[in-house]
């Protein structure tokens, strides 16, 4: 058996195709920024996620951390329960602050964590205890309107 | 009269049960016997040049044109939200999880399928494959087999390509074009398409594309009458049977891979 020209097209043909994979997966995927390869799970409550979803990511000071893994209801405290998934390179103290902010007006949702002071760090399975939901535009609204209406009463009196 | 017309219905329900019947078993032997595409893989090779080398030309044409058109017309709809920074998502999810493998596919059952049942009817019309179990060859090994699997190898990789090309198309129409920022078209692109979830996916559903093509394909030419008019009657068939295919399994796969978060 020996090497043919028909082998050579078909080399081009799959090294292309590959290639193709490839840039897909670096250029257009987000592959490239999928280097957590050692990571850590925590926890967290919230009264009200929002429209956070899973896979949502996980940034302090603006730079990524980690993902959201999973959003469940507690069905004990009614409470949205979120696993988060933490880079290993990072650790956080114990107060940390976990707030579900919105990238931009109308910009998707994302976890923002504030470290506090504590000289402890928070281990694998810990719970942030210290959480702010997300902010709903209908409840800002509404105490919005209520606030202008207390307003507008007082200098009747 | 009625009795008449009813006794053509059923005639025509069992002779189809019976025509799928003999299709599913066709399938497996083709996977039955498909060892010996892989031992003696030089006749996959060839058959991997005749479907896949040679249906290059038309993926990346068309792929770069339907990259150029979304470009223009993902940037005049979202011009009206002033959101055209999202065009370099809009344009690769669009391509990679819908676009890139079913019209790789379709473009695919039109240009190696067709050629593959023409191919496999003219065939056995000139008792080549009859020739060939005169000889004790098996013609699904040597003849089925490995134009079924240079099929469903192409497929993946024609659905990469014609995505890549597409992407360039939108690059090209929306940033150098019209202007939009080169920066957030890549960031946002990059932002909006997941590995798993979008490519990942997108590779599954042009991989069973690729199934469902080649074994259509293959089977209508196995199938065809042995005649001119038999033969191009397959042809015609492979190219309507495989584009709804296609297009209810692409349905099927949507729903199961992108249903809500």
């Amino acid at each position: 058996m020996k090497r043919t020209t028909l082998d050579l097209w078909v080399g081009i043909f799959v090294v292309a195709g590959l290639g193709a994979l490839a840039v897909l997966a670096l250029k257009v995927g987000n592959l490239s920024t999928y280097n957590m390869s050692e990571t850590y799970q925590l926890q967290a409550h919230f009264s009200n996620i929002g429209g956070l979803k899973s896979q949502a990511s996980i940034k302090s000071s603006g730079v990524l951390v980690g993902r959201v893994a999973q959003i469940s209801l507690d069905p004990e405290r009614y409470e949205a329960k979120v696993t988060m998934t933490i880079d290993k390179r990072y650790k956080f103290p114990k107060d940390t602050f976990a707030n579900i902010l919105t990238s931009g007006l109308l910009g998707e949702q994302y976890i923002g964590l504030i470290p506090g002071g504590d000289e402890a760090f928070l281990k694998a399975g810990d719970e942030i205890k210290k959480t702010q939901s997300a902010v709903v535009l209908e409840d800002l609204i509404s105490r919005f309107l209520y606030s202008k209406a207390e307003d507008s009463k007082q200098p009747n009196k | 009269m009625i009795v008449e017309n009813l006794r053509s219905l059923g005639h025509r329900i069992v002779s189809a049960v019976w025509r799928i019947g003999y299709a599913s078993r066709f399938f497996m032997m083709i996977l039955f016997y498909s060892g010996t595409s892989f031992r003696r893989f030089h006749l996959t090779i060839k058959e991997l040049f005749s479907s896949g080398v040679m249906s290059l030309i038309i993926i990346l044409v068309a792929g770069t044109f339907v990259g150029m058109v979304l470009g223009l017309q993902g940037y005049e709809t979202l011009k009206r939200y002033g959101a055209e920074s999202a065009l370099g998502s809009l344009v690769a999810l669009s391509l990679v999880r819908e676009l890139g493998p079913v019209l790789a596919a379709l473009l695919f059952a039109s240009r190696a399928g067709s050629a593959m049942t023409a191919e496999i009817g003219l065939m056995k019309a000139t008792e080549q494959i009859s020739a060939m179990e005169m000889m004790a060859i098996n013609p699904l090994a040597r003849v089925v087999a490995p134009r079924f699997w240079a099929g469903v190898i192409s497929m993946p990789l024609l659905s990469a390509l014609f995505s890549a090309m597409g992407v360039f198309g939108g690059y090209v129409v929306g940033v150098v074009l019209i202007g939009v920022d080169e920066g957030s078209f890549w960031s946002q692109m990059q932002a909006g398409v997941d590995f798993q979830h979008d490519i990942v996916n997108g590779m599954i559903k042009s991989f069973v594309f690729g199934v469902a093509v080649t074994a259509i394909a293959l089977f209508e030419g196995y199938d065809a009458p042995p005649t001119a008019e038999g033969v191009s009657g397959a042809t015609t068939r492979t190219v309507v049977e495989s584009s709804l295919t296609i297009l209810f399994l692409d349905f099927i796969l949507t729903a199961f891979m992108f249903q809500g978060e």
